[in-house]
């Protein structure tokens, strides 16, 4: 592995430099291209009543409502789900054992759900919820479906945050005569609790914009979805719907332009966790 | 008396809920497998059936796939799933691969801070978006430019908007990889008098190898698993891909291309493509699980 001697090595080094950074500016350039892109054209389309109001003619018109509250409803059913499994998941992984067969088929089980693709989760969905539990095309379906796709997230980073507090947090609680699950609820937990919501809010930026996986679960009917049985359209589902039958470009840039500032909230939100828990621990 | 009783019960009863707490956490640690299990279980009940009724081979070999007269071969679609993700990693391995050694290696601590969470973001923008970005953009361009042409939606444009990304994938376990590397190998590579170039090519890189092949793997199994991208950029035609500007179809096109109306053996045979694609992942993870272990191993 030695670079071929055309050039002095310390001239080899200010061109092997160069072509680095050119690569980094190229993916980040990337970035914001798709972000300026996809804002600049959708801009003109983004009003309040963009989102408030109901769509006509199969969204041609009109607003996108009923596929925000879809969206929510949706990621919401997910986080109720994956949450309170993860972080328990967490907790027992970080706190309650030690390495042994037992969490490596744990851990090794976690990872491959994580890569399993979500057209996947859409298959298994569809199977399970919505055909054998008879859940139907419903937010329940799509929540479930979603809830069990973003476990892997949550239980990942609900552990590394729970492995930051340091060791003495424990061992002064239960030196006051606190129990090991009140030590972990009164002190562990809310120490990590950045974190853990680093994870959740993750998981809910993965379930916002996930389309497979929902498409054949939630379904892809586009009215306000009352009941956690009624089915309904993401936005990320209504946008694909949008581009892929030609209903309206202006539609389809507003649509994505809202998807992508939500993206854009979610993840700053979730670095901004990140930050907090960091520095509270360096 | 009354004190020491009731003292007692509490430490009783906080043992006893200790114990039970610590099984529900188990049950929960276990929910990712059960899962994991349940879906196997769901897709093998939904997809064996007719992998057995035509024979495997006939499933997996077959180069013809025509539902309504019940041919369903696969190997066009495998085919289509192996050239967008090599097209994918022609793209993403070389632009990552800088990109991590640049984050890792040269960028000063503010610019990292910095450009880490913009790397990280490109992984949370929807498929759908890049889908889009690919239609509006890419597509017209393939088929407007001279020397490409064709229609457009091909392998190429799969390719090319794949290879973004796996970006994220192949820059953010390539950093882990090279920042496991001990500073002292650097030192003493410095020491020697070998340039911080010299000093990536020849110590850091072959030390951090083993995290940089499981990164590209981890990478190839975020190509072959997209759905929404592909499907807006490929064209989604049942053939082999001839060229690179043909259209192609891959597995998971196949699956969320005609599941909203397949019924009975068409049906199933997309949730066999399924275990397939499933397959394909659990290999690619394990693989690449595999391929960091060893790097543990190693390195302690």
């Amino acid at each position: 592995m030695t670079v071929p001697r055309l050039f002095a090595p310390r001239a080899a080094q200010r061109v092997a430099m160069s072509v680095m950074w050119a690569a980094t500016a190229v993916t980040v350039g990337l970035l914001l291209f798709i972000i300026g892109f996809v804002l600049r054209r959708g801009f003109g389309t983004l009003s309040w009543e963009f989102l408030f109001a109901s769509p006509r003619h199969s969204g041609a018109l009109g607003g996108i409502l009923p596929t925000v509250v879809s969206t929510i409803y949706v990621s919401a059913a997910a986080v109720i789900v994956a949450a309170p499994l993860g972080v328990a998941a967490a907790v027992y992984l970080a706190e309650y054992t030690r390495e042994s067969r037992l969490t490596r088929v744990i851990r090794s089980g976690t990872e491959a759900l994580a890569g399993i693709p979500s057209i996947i989760f859409g298959l298994f969905g569809f199977a399970f919820f919505v055909t054998t539990l008879g859940m139907g095309w419903s937010v329940l379906s799509g929540g479930l479906t979603l809830g069990l796709m973003i476990l892997p997230t949550v239980i990942r980073t609900s552990e590394e945050a729970l492995r930051a507090v340091p060791r003495h947090y424990r061992d002064v609680a239960q030196s006051l005569g606190a129990s090991k699950w009140q030590s972990i609820r009164s002190v562990v937990l809310p120490a990590a609790a950045p974190g853990v919501m680093t994870g959740v809010v993750l998981g809910i930026g993965r379930a916002v914009s996930e389309t497979a996986a929902v498409i054949f679960t939630a379904g892809v009917a586009l009215k306000m979805p009352f009941s956690p049985f009624d089915s309904a359209r993401t936005m990320s589902v209504h946008f694909y719907t949008l581009t892929m039958e030609g209903i309206s470009d202006d539609m389809a840039y507003g649509t994505a332009s809202v998807l992508v500032v939500t993206i854009l909230l979610i993840n700053l939100g979730a670095y901004a966790a990140m930050n907090r828990l960091t520095r509270r621990y360096r | 008396m009354m004190m020491i009783a009731r003292a007692r019960r509490w430490v009783a009863t906080t043992h006893l809920s200790d114990g039970v707490i610590e099984r529900c956490l188990l049950f929960a640690a276990l929910s990712a497998v059960t899962t994991l299990v349940l879906i196997t279980l769901f897709i093998l009940r939904e997809g064996l059936p007719v992998i057995f009724d035509r024979g495997p081979m006939a499933f997996l070999g077959g180069v013809k796939w025509a539902p309504s007269r019940g041919h369903f071969g696969l190997l066009p679609m495998i085919a289509g799933t192996a050239v967008v993700t090599l097209g994918a990693l022609v793209i993403g391995l070389p632009l990552g691969l800088a990109g991590a050694i640049a984050l890792a290696e040269l960028a000063p601590p503010r610019a990292r801070r910095l450009l880490k969470p913009m790397i990280e973001l490109l992984a949370g923008i929807p498929s759908v978006v890049y889908g889009f970005i690919g239609m509006e953009i890419l597509v017209p361009f393939i088929r407007e430019r001279g020397t490409l042409g064709g229609p457009g939606y091909s392998a190429l444009a799969a390719s090319i908007i794949l290879g973004i990304m796996v970006l994220p994938t192949i820059i953010g376990i390539s950093i882990d990889a090279l920042e496991a590397v001990p500073r002292s190998y650097r030192d003493g590579s410095r020491a020697l008098g070998a340039t911080q170039w010299q000093t990536i090519t020849g110590v850091v890189l072959p030390a951090a190898r083993n995290g940089i092949v499981a990164a590209v793997i981890l990478g190839m199994g975020r190509a072959v698993g997209e759905t929404m991208a592909v499907i807006m950029v490929a064209g989604n035609a049942v053939q082999f891909p001839g060229s690179l500007l043909a259209p192609v179809r891959t597995l998971t096109a196949n699956i969320a291309l005609e599941m909203s109306y397949a019924t009975g053996a068409h049906a199933q045979a997309l949730f066999a493509t399924g275990i397939v694609l499933f397959i394909l992942s659990l290999a690619l993870n394990g693989i690449a699980g595999r391929v960091r272990a060893v790097r543990k191993v190693a390195a302690a």
